[in-house]
């Protein structure tokens, strides 16, 4: 594990590990490949946006990370801790069910549909995971609950249905909830692309202020504004590989590729 | 004109101008004509009906009340509520194995449901009720052992009521886990990543996330079963398990008044059935919060279609309303 020093756009300066490491990750739908040896090193406190067209395989990829699919190949760690595996005597043995849901904890994920459990109301929908999977005091949930409703700007929509809320308002209770958890590393798949463009700016508010805090993200986007301002490394992919990463000013104002550039000629 | 309107238009905006002509809604002389014969030959029907003698209203009178009828009609309620307990229980487990990933339990499943919908359910009903023709003793344990849980007399273990219970229960399980099947799989599967992605394991995710989505779609359907199952316990009285039906066939059996108590039978099945469809209005209702058009009770539903003042309306089905806390 490499400790460097680290410099956020917040201005501190801490020393960082890596949250996740990608070593040649594969993954196939049947005979069809659709990650084809992903490398990645996302550092903690950093802010990692994945960008590249349609089907190259970033949602699959994100999935792997939390463990939403079974990777077939190469080598994925979280904290060092390989993604639904246990290591012991230098074999890797596959987690039960209820040993992956523990590793998921310390993981939120926002989706590009929000997903948000409609039978249950905004507070509910936090406060679900911290009462009946983390078992804490369900006085004390609510209170951080509504500190965190109240930080995505929607206290006063707290007794309301996802039915009853806008699409932004929805996918900000939806990060909220991840949140209830505290998790160490937040991944985004396109969190905004489900959205009216008049709401898309709520939701990449709450998320710059997240990244602020020094929460470690890695952000599936087509906001390539976001991305050049926020994120630490970009990264864009095509067709199951890493084409190229790095700083968002190298990547997204000078790529050297010529399939980067071809995307970028068509989202800007 | 113009300069009229105009300084007309301020003062009295909502008034139609003087000129517009009136509106005359279409008259449907035909729907009339029809709805009078309709109405007439039914109540002919019923007039003839209460006229007949061989009917004797007075034995139905005599019977509706009487000691015998309520044993029976007891019998038929829990009956029906232990049966659909029992199908709405065993169900569920069924259709989770069915959309288990073991091949094992999704072979058993299949199967189960495969031979209980399979054979009629009179044959099911006496053929529980004649199972100690087939195993005389009935022992429950651990197969190739020597531990058993329950063993006994098959006759003094299955009583009549036990037999159709089970008889009833087992083929409600059958129906119901297609049912609660189809529900689990109507709600997206979005919802169960959003759970798992939350560390909520798959069981607990099963519970409290699709579950009480599924309900919306299992509530209809589950009510026209357990309205199903109350008429279906009549076929229990093959195996005289003392349902509402068995006693009544005892007492014509004595009496010969057949058409009498069918009517006492007749009334007391459909009044059941009436008070039944109550609760499932509510619980369609409750499982509904959420969903834009199902959280509202049929008053609210009254008043928003614009049949009631809206103010009202506004009162009853605002959304704060229909929201609880849930501390
Ligand atoms: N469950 C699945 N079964 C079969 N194929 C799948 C499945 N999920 C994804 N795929 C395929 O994998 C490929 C990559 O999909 P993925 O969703 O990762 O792309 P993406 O980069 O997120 O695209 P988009 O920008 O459209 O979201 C696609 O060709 C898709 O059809
Ligand atoms: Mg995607």
């Amino acid at each position: 594990m490499t400790t460097t020093p680290q410099t956020r756009p917040g201005g501190t300066l801490t020393t960082a590990e890596a949250m996740v490491r990608a070593e040649g990750v594969r993954k196939n739908f049947g005979r069809l490949e659709v990650l084809k040896g992903i490398d990645l090193t996302v550092t903690s406190g950093q802010v990692c946006c994945l960008l590249g067209p349609s089907g190259s395989g970033k949602s699959t990829f994100l999935r792997c990370i939390n463990h939403l699919e079974k990777i077939d190949g190469g080598r994925l760690t979280v904290s060092g801790v390989p993604v639904g595996y246990r290591q012991r005597d230098g074999r890797l043995h596959e987690l039960r069910e209820r040993e992956v849901a523990e590793h998921r904890r310390s993981i939120g994920m926002v989706f590009q549909r929000f997903n948000l459990f409609p039978h249950l109301t905004a507070l509910e929908n936090v406060t679900e995971a911290p009462v009946r999977v983390a078992r804490r005091q369900r006085a004390q949930v609510r209170e951080e609950a509504m500190e965190l409703l109240d930080r995505v700007g929607l206290a006063d929509r707290a007794h309301h249905h996802p039915a009853q809320l806008s699409g932004g308002q929805q996918q900000r209770v939806a990060i909220a909830r991840a949140l209830a958890m505290k998790p160490r590393l937040m991944l985004f798949d396109e969190p905004t692309s489900a959205l009216d463009p008049e709401l898309v700016g709520d939701v990449l508010d709450v998320m710059r202020s997240l990244a602020e805090d020094g929460m470690t993200m890695v952000v599936v986007t087509h906001e390539i504004g976001f991305a050049r301002e926020v994120a630490d490394t970009a990264v864009f992919m095509d067709d199951g590989i890493v084409v190229e990463a790095g700083s968002p000013r190298d990547v997204l104002t000078r790529p050297q590729h010529k399939r980067t550039r071809a995307f970028l000629s068509k989202v800007l | 004109m113009t300069t009229a309107s105009v300084t007309a238009g301020t003062s009295r905006a909502d008034a139609p101008p003087p000129d517009e002509p009136r509106i005359v809604p279409v008259r449907h002389w035909g729907r009339w004509i029809a709805a009078l014969v309709a109405l007439l030959a039914v109540g002919g029907l019923i007039g003839s009906l209460a006229r007949n003698a061989n009917l004797h209203w007075d034995i139905v009178g005599d019977y509706l009340f009487e000691g015998l009828i309520f044993d029976g009609l007891a019998t038929t309620l829990w009956l029906t509520a232990a049966a659909m307990a029992l199908g709405l229980v065993l169900g569920t487990l069924l259709a989770v194995l069915r959309l288990s990933h073991n091949p094992v339990l999704y072979g058993l499943s299949t199967l189960f449901v495969w031979v209980f919908r399979g054979t009629p359910l009179l044959v099911q009903i006496i053929f529980w009720g004649y199972a100690a023709a087939l195993y005389k003793k009935v022992l429950i344990g651990i197969p190739f052992t020597h531990i058993t849980f329950i063993s006994g007399d098959t006759n003094s273990l299955l009583t009549p009521s036990v037999a159709a219970l089970l008889a009833l229960g087992l083929n409600e399980a059958a129906y119901a886990s297609e049912i609660v099947r189809a529900g689990i799989q109507s709600v997206d599967a979005g919802q169960t990543e959003a759970a798992h992605s939350l560390g909520m394991r798959p069981a607990l995710t099963m519970r409290r996330i699709v579950l009480p989505q599924a309900m919306r779609v299992i509530i209809p359907p589950m009510g026209n079963e357990t309205i199903n199952m109350l008429k279906m316990t009549a076929l229990v009285s093959v195996i005289a398990a003392h349902d509402l039906m068995s006693n009544i066939q005892d007492v014509y059996a004595q009496n010969y008044q057949v058409i009498p108590m069918l009517v006492v039978a007749s009334i007391w099945y459909l009044s059941l059935v009436s008070l039944l469809s109550l609760p499932q209005a509510w619980l369609e209702r409750r499982y509904g919060r959420g969903q834009s058009a199902g959280g509202t009770s049929p008053l609210a539903r009254l008043f928003s279609a614009g049949v009631l003042p809206r103010k009202a309306a506004n009162a009853q089905a605002g959304p704060s309303k229909t929201v609880k806390d849930p501390a």
